[in-house]
């Protein structure tokens, strides 16, 4: 079974995220890029599912700019087989990735799609659940164990309620949760052999799928600095604001 | 609080435009990576640091190790971050591929060391010990010993460890007294005590490998009479099976300063089965051609201690609010001024930010000057290479191991009462780093190899390998508008050098007193020298990138540059002035007058 884990590159977890003065977007320039966080953990459980004899190959695909190369390389160097980058310039909203996603699905016949649940970037927490949807795949969303056995696939997920347990059957979409497992470092001898894997590189308009966005971006500002916080008498003074003036209760 | 992000934008600058030449390629090429590869082996290796050893480093330390009926135990969380390490290959780094490794430049072994000694110096002297006895069995074993060592080394399935030192010999080797009987099947009986073994005993792998010196029957007298044996605490069969456990064992660990989650190991040799490393009484030969890699990683050990020890002052420099600054309140909405803005601790910090990274170049030159001694066909480049790394290697052990300590105790003071009490882990940073000036030759040794050794070698050549390069360099940016506050800094305090060298070689043939009494007062003036024509380098670098410099990097190394220059570098002068001055006020100072305060 082939197994094709979907990887982005995003700001780095620590870095402080800053607003361009011009409100077009945050700045990126010069910026400490990474791999989106649950995407390690897809990474992760799909080399985990091949070191268990269930699946034969890790493919990795990342829909983005030219540097993304470097977040396959990552993954890469985790353990993954081989890569595919497909290059768009600007910011694809979801949808869109999902139907580049599908395009490369019906050409590489995978079993298997992992994905991080979000990207720490936008958050926008749809990509699984529309490529499902296009596929017509059976899915799992924010899942924190993934067991294959067979062609049927047991996973848990994490939902508001507590865990949900669910059998699906390939080929399947997962997405993950950060609770999934704990990523790998990269080996050094992984590293060095991560140079010669190969990384196809593809164009997205040479794909003919409809990229053009749904959204307009109007501004983006950063949210607005928290007040000083004051004292209050007592409960009944704590209770009075919080009813007229937080609006709370 | 200990605060440590690897310094990666920092080996970045030096990789890409300090190092950078057409050698730098070919040396990368040889190991058959690129730029943007070792981007990624040191983006790697600090994750590493920073996420697994950084976390552990202060439990470990008031934990320590612990004995127990000749077994040793590492602290909490060391069992798991030595199984990651080497599963991630580390071990091998430099290692040659036909044993397992990844002959990776030796240069970038030292960028990993460096953040592996700030985020846990204790944790990497097991790694440590190892690569010190990959080094030497590789340089001076058979090819038997090799093939069934070093692979399993350089996987760290096995630890190594070096056995110098004794009850009566630490310095002088020549005091040795374990001894090595031949059997006749060609191995030896090895019978002593030895102290002090880091790493001797402990719980991280199912093998140590010990590389003992020791004497033979009728052997020469002193250092000409030792040999180096290869002394395995569980004897493998030739396939590197494990098989009997040999005869020797730790009576015993030190309790002590700091290191503490190292183990400092009293071993017992008991009849033990070793073998010959190299020929027999050339010990302290083979042992001094790992030795120069081991100074030279103990000078990193202490360049790790001073970025840690920076970083974590920083941090603090920042967060804590204490007074007003005299001029202008910073911080009006605040009941005070961070301690930033006090000009005392702004000098300290500048003080540890130009020294650590002024080393940390020197340091990167010389690991390259390993890396092209290794591959350089050209007869004389290659002769410079090894000059260079002679000349340097003492002086880099003990400044750098000196600067280790200063910048800790300094971490200390900016901390006051709060980096005293042991909550923020200041205090470990002074413990820790007080080893590196002791071990692999103290630094009164390494000023006396300086000195006597390394000066008059091949009548002077050594010292031309750092000399002339500074004479043309300060020949061809005399006029170089933009360094006026670096060449005329560099030049006098180089001309400085320049007139000590002749006077302590001049005295030095009269009375070798005169040259050994002030061998660590040049030392320092060589270092500070060394360093201050590293500065002016950057600086010169640093104009040059002036326009693509979005983060203000560059400025910021020019405008460290010029601190140094201005207030480390005139350092010289009083040196200069102390040794003109003679060796008669010590040497000649009556041994009675010492006690002349007290009756005994
Ligand atoms: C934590 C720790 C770990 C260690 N790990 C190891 C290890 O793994 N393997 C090992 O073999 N050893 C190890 N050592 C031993 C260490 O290398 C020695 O302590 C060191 O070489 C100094 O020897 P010594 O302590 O006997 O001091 P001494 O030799 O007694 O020296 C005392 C002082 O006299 C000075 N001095 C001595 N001789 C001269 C001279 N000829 N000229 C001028 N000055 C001189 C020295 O510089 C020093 O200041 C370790 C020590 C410690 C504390």
């Amino acid at each position: 079974m082939k197994i094709l884990v979907t990887v982005k590159r995003v700001i780095d977890y620590n870095v402080q995220i800053r607003v361009k003065s011009d409100g077009s977007g945050v700045e990126t320039e010069n910026v400490k890029m990474s791999m989106n966080p649950p995407d390690e953990n897809a990474v992760e459980e799909a080399l985990r599912i091949k070191e268990t004899g269930k699946a034969d190959e890790v493919i990795v695909i990342s829909v983005g700019g030219e540097k993304s190369q470097e977040t396959i390389r990552t993954a890469l160097a985790m353990g993954a087989d081989r890569g595919i980058l497909i290059k768009a310039d600007s910011n694809l909203e979801p949808l869109a990735v999902a139907k580049v996603l599908q395009k490369i699905i019906e050409k590489e016949n995978p079993k298997m799609v992992l994905l991080g649940k979000q990207a720490i970037d936008d958050d926008c927490n749809q990509t699984g659940q529309m490529l499902s949807a296009l596929l017509g795949w059976e899915q799992g969303a924010f899942v924190s164990k993934i067991e294959v056995d067979g062609n049927s696939v047991s996973i848990t997920r994490e939902i508001d309620e507590g865990l949900e347990m669910l059998k699906l059957s390939l080929p399947v979409i997962v997405t993950c949760d950060l609770r999934l497992n704990e990523p790998r470092y990269a080996s050094l001898p992984n590293i060095m052999k991560a140079k010669k894997k190969p990384i196809d590189l593809l164009n997205v308009e040479d794909l003919g799928v409809d990229t053009s966005p749904r959204i307009k971006q109007i501004k983006v500002e950063e949210p607005p600095k928290r007040e000083k916080g004051i004292m209050v008498k007592d409960v009944a003074e704590l209770v009075q604001k919080l009813k007229h003036e937080a609006k709370v209760i | 609080m200990q605060v440590y992000k690897a310094p990666l934008k920092d080996y970045k600058f030096l990789i890409k435009d300090f190092l950078n030449s057409s050698t730098t390629d070919l040396i990368l090429n040889n190991s058959d990576i690129d730029q943007s590869d070792l981007e990624m082996i040191l983006d790697e290796a600090a994750k590493f640091c920073e996420e697994e050893l950084l976390p552990i480093n202060q439990s470990s330390d008031s934990e320590g190790c612990i004995f127990n009926k000749g077994k040793v135990a590492t602290p909490k969380g060391f069992i798991k971050a030595y199984k990651n390490f080497v599963e991630n290959g580390w071990q091998g780094i430099s290692v040659e591929k036909k044993y397992g490794g990844q002959n990776l430049p030796y240069f970038v072994n030292m960028f990993l060391d460096e953040m592996i000694s700030s985020a846990n110096m204790s944790f990497g002297l097991y790694p440590g010990l190892t690569s010190n006895a990959i080094d030497a069995i590789e340089k001076s074993a058979s090819n038997e010993i090799k093939d069934l060592y070093l692979p399993k080394l350089s996987t760290g399935e096995w630890t190594g460890t070096m056995n110098l030192t004794e009850p009566q010999c630490g310095t002088d080797l020549g005091l040795i007294k374990t001894m090595a009987s031949p059997q006749a099947n060609g191995s030896y009986k090895i019978t002593g005590t030895k102290i002090f073994i880091t790493c001797g005993e402990h719980d991280l792998s199912e093998n140590i490998i010990h590389l003992v010196l020791a004497k033979t029957p009728n052997s020469p007298e002193g250092i000409k009479g030792i040999s180096m044996f290869v002394v395995p605490k569980i004897i493998p069969d030739e396939e590197g099976n494990l098989g009997e456990k040999n005869s020797l064992e730790c009576s015993s660990i030190e309790k002590k300063m700091g290191i503490n989650a190292s183990p400092t190991c009293v071993m017992h040799y008991n009849e033990a089965k070793g073998w010959l490393v190299g020929d027999l009484h050339k010990g302290m030969k083979a042992m001094f051609i790992m030795m120069n890699g081991a100074r030279l990683m103990v000078g990193v050990q202490g360049l790790g201690m001073a970025e840690i020890s920076y970083q974590s002052a920083l941090y603090y420099a920042k967060e804590r609010l204490q007074g007003r600054s005299l001029k202008e309140t910073k911080n009006p909405d605040k009941p005070a001024d961070p301690i930033l803005v006090h000009p005392e601790i702004r000098k300290n910090l500048l003080k540890i930010k130009t020294l650590t990274e002024g080393i940390r170049g020197l340091m990167a030159w010389t690991g390259l000057q390993v890396d092209i001694s290794r591959i350089e066909k050209d007869k004389f480049k290659k002769q410079h290479s090894d000059d260079w790394i002679a000349l340097m290697t003492p002086i880099l052990k003990s400044f750098s191991t000196e600067v280790g300590c200063e910048a800790s105790s300094l971490a200390v003071q900016i901390y006051g009462g709060h980096g005293y009490i042991r909550d923020h882990g200041i205090e470990q940073l002074v413990r820790d780093a007080r080893i590196a000036p002791i071990y692999e030759g103290t630094n009164g040794i390494q000023a006396l190899d300086l000195v006597g050794r390394k000066m008059p070698m091949h009548t002077g050549r050594l010292l031309k390998s750092f000399f002339h390069v500074v004479k043309e360099y300060l020949e061809k940016n005399s006029f170089n508008y933009n360094l006026s506050e670096f060449i005329p800094p560099l030049a006098k305090s180089f001309g400085r050098l320049q007139q000590i060298t002749s006077f302590i070689a001049l005295k030095g043939l009269n009375d070798p007193d005169e040259a050994a009494g002030p061998a660590t007062d040049y030392l320092k003036m060589f270092s500070l020298v060394a360093i201050g024509y590293v500065w002016t380098q950057y600086a010169e670098i640093s104009y040059n990138k002036g326009k693509e410099d979005p983060e203000g990097f560059y400025k910021a190394k020019i405008e460290s540059g010029k601190y140094y220059m201005s207030k480390i570098l005139p350092e010289t002068g009083s040196l200069m002035s102390s040794i003109l001055s003679g060796a008669k006020y010590y040497n000649e100072f009556d041994d009675k007058y010492f006690d002349s305060g007290f009756a005994l």
